[in-house]
């Protein structure tokens, strides 16, 4: 059996791993269009503050392509799929072909449309590459300050980078609420609080109509909507990311945002799969289909790929947004609907501002669905299993919130199966 | 692979596990030291919960199918080849908390021994018997082959 792997990110690798679980011989074939590969996007974040060495990004470890037998090929991206064929064109014309393919070709940063984006200081922040430019120019441009444009992930993680190298910060971002697809207000204003006290100006419900360049073509600031200048030497554009899908969809398989897959990951077409932010489904809740790029989503998913290609079943059981991020010091978890529209929620909440600390449930027929977590999280995940095994609560609803809150108040036989050594499916 | 269950029916909510725990985590490993001399004061990798009569002691459980696994995107979790037991690389993890937020049994926490990492059992590499095992004076937890 001829496996080819396009992408060597979380998903690309995950999969590898997992068809490398269950059959021994086939061959692996992974290519990529970085000249690096294996490497953790998010950790650029890291890179760019200087808190890890380069070689610390590749976080599978050097010898993951030898221990698993994978013929990786860098700096080759794919062309097209040749799909009677069974074959993929690279670069060059030269052709690869498979009896199982998985696509996992990630997401790419959404462009932003306005006059002064082509200017040299204006940056994305997905790769490597992006935190190589970035750091190059903040040294030779000896850049003081910087403007972030979107307030999500990306954005804030960026933030953080660039206000641990000691530049002045502004975010602008167009919803009400920094990290929206997670936050709630209250969650956002204690972050919002955080920052400006690292002297971060945060702005939201507006954009930047404009970028604004000195008589030298460099950037010298970025208009706002509501006509204000804010004056800066670089600018990032974090206002997400859309799937990478035109392989898929020129080769007529079924697209919408993302690439369409079903709950073993297979696209339209039979033997082709597809894995990671390039893809949608339907949501943890049956909601959507929609695209949620985030890294444990891509593992699972990857792994549910490889195994299927591989001829062992497996389901993937729906995708739950959820991040992690510790920004000016407030660290915070959050998983699910935090923030729900419509009838028939219970809202159960903790807020302690003095101490930043915030604590919100979201429940819907005794069963928990979302959770924000600010300062006090060591112990959030608990939480999150709730959701996920979609655990009544009624029984200890009082006590969700408390602070000794833990395994101990869940149901007897709950409990026993957790605590009994076995291994949680989650 | 061994790991440690729990017996919660046997617990008496004495918490030497986590006085040994901490004794074990700390960088002279004498008790008075560690809790009197040592700052920041070490924290337990096990954590004893407790309501009314009921108490138990928790530790990583050592996922066979494990979350933290799936969350780590430095390849700071690993699984020891050896002992098949869930261990970070505290030189790998940059405390991104990806991990603190899919354990569902709440068992991996921040480190504020130092460096920003996270905190979680190891069950005691190097020792025969994880501390907290061999210090629990009534078997309420055990060490054992896997049923």
């Amino acid at each position: 059996m001829n496996y080819l792997i396009i992408g060597a990110g979380p998903a690309g690798s995950a999969a590898a791993e997992a068809i490398r679980e269950v059959d021994s011989e086939g061959t692996i074939t992974m290519i990529s269009e970085e000249p690096l590969a294996l490497y953790a996007k998010p950790l650029i974040t890291d890179l760019l503050a200087q808190k890890i060495q380069r070689t610390q990004i590749i976080w599978k470890g050097e010898n993951f392509c030898s221990a698993h037998r994978i013929h990786l090929q860098t700096g080759k991206r794919a062309i097209r799929l040749d799909i009677p064929r069974r074959e993929v064109v690279v670069n060059r014309g030269e052709r690869i072909g498979y009896d199982r393919l998985l696509i996992a070709t990630g997401g790419r940063p959404i462009a932003l449309s306005i006059p002064g984006v082509e200017l040299p200081g204006v940056f994305s922040f997905t790769r490597l590459s992006d935190a190589d430019a970035l750091a190059q120019f903040v040294r030779s441009r000896k850049a003081k300050s910087a403007v972030v444009i979107g307030g999500g992930m990306i954005g804030l993680k960026a933030t953080e980078a660039l206000l641990e190298q000691g530049l002045e910060v502004s975010i602008v971002e167009m919803a009400d609420r920094l990290l929206a697809a997670t936050f709630d207000r209250p969650a956002s204003s204690i972050v919002e609080e955080a920052l400006q006290k690292k002297g971060c100006q945060v702005f939201l419900q507006n954009t930047a109509t404009q970028i604004l360049s000195g008589r030298s073509g460099q950037v010298e600031g970025v208009m706002l909507r509501d006509r204000k200048k804010l004056p800066c030497h670089l600018v990032i554009v974090a206002i997400g990311v859309t799937p990478n899908i035109d392989l898929a969809r020129e080769a007529t398989i079924s697209c919408h945002r993302g690439i369409r897959v079903d709950s073993t990951m297979q696209t339209s077409q039979d033997g082709i799969y597809a894995a990671g932010d390039c893809c949608e489904m339907q949501d943890f809740f049956g909601a959507g289909p929609r695209v949620i790029a985030i890294w444990p989503n891509a593992v699972r998913q990857g792994k549910v790929a490889g195994h299927n290609m591989a001829g062992q079943k497996d389901r993937y059981e729906g995708s739950l947004a959820m991040n992690a991020v510790e920004i000016g010091g407030v660290a915070t978890v959050s998983v699910g609907m935090t923030d729900p529209e419509g009838e028939g929620y219970e809202i159960r909440k903790i807020w302690n501002p003095q101490k930043s600390i915030y604590k919100k449930l979201v429940l819907k027929e005794e069963v928990i669905v979302g959770a924000i977590f600010v300062e006090d999280m060591d112990r959030a995940g608990i939480y999150t299993g709730l959701i996920r095994n979609r655990i009544p609560v009624s029984d200890f609803k009082e006590h969700l919130l408390k602070e000794d809150f833990g395994l101990i108040y869940l149901p007897q036989a709950f409990r026993k199966h957790l605590v009994t050594g076995e291994g949680m499916e989650v | 692979m061994k790991r440690i269950f729990i017996r919660e029916e046997f617990c008496i909510n004495c918490r030497l596990c986590e006085v040994y725990c901490i004794v074990q985590n700390s960088k002279t490993r004498n008790i008075l030291k560690a809790y009197k001399g040592e700052y920041p004061k070490p924290q337990p990798r096990v954590r004893v919960e407790e309501k009314g009569h009921l108490s138990f002691a928790l530790q990583c459980r050592h996922c066979e199918d494990a979350p933290c696994l799936e969350a780590c995107l430095t390849g700071a979790m690993g699984r020891d080849p050896s002992t098949d037991a869930v261990l970070c690389d505290e030189e790998r993890c940059v405390g991104c908390w990806m991990c603190i937020m899919v354990c569902p049994f709440g068992v991996i926490r921040r480190n504020r021994e130092g460096r920003r990492v996270i905190s979680k059992c190891n069950l005691c590499q190097g020792e025969i018997i994880p501390v907290c095992v061999k210090n629990c004076p009534n078997e309420a937890i055990v060490y054992e082959e896997e049923r």
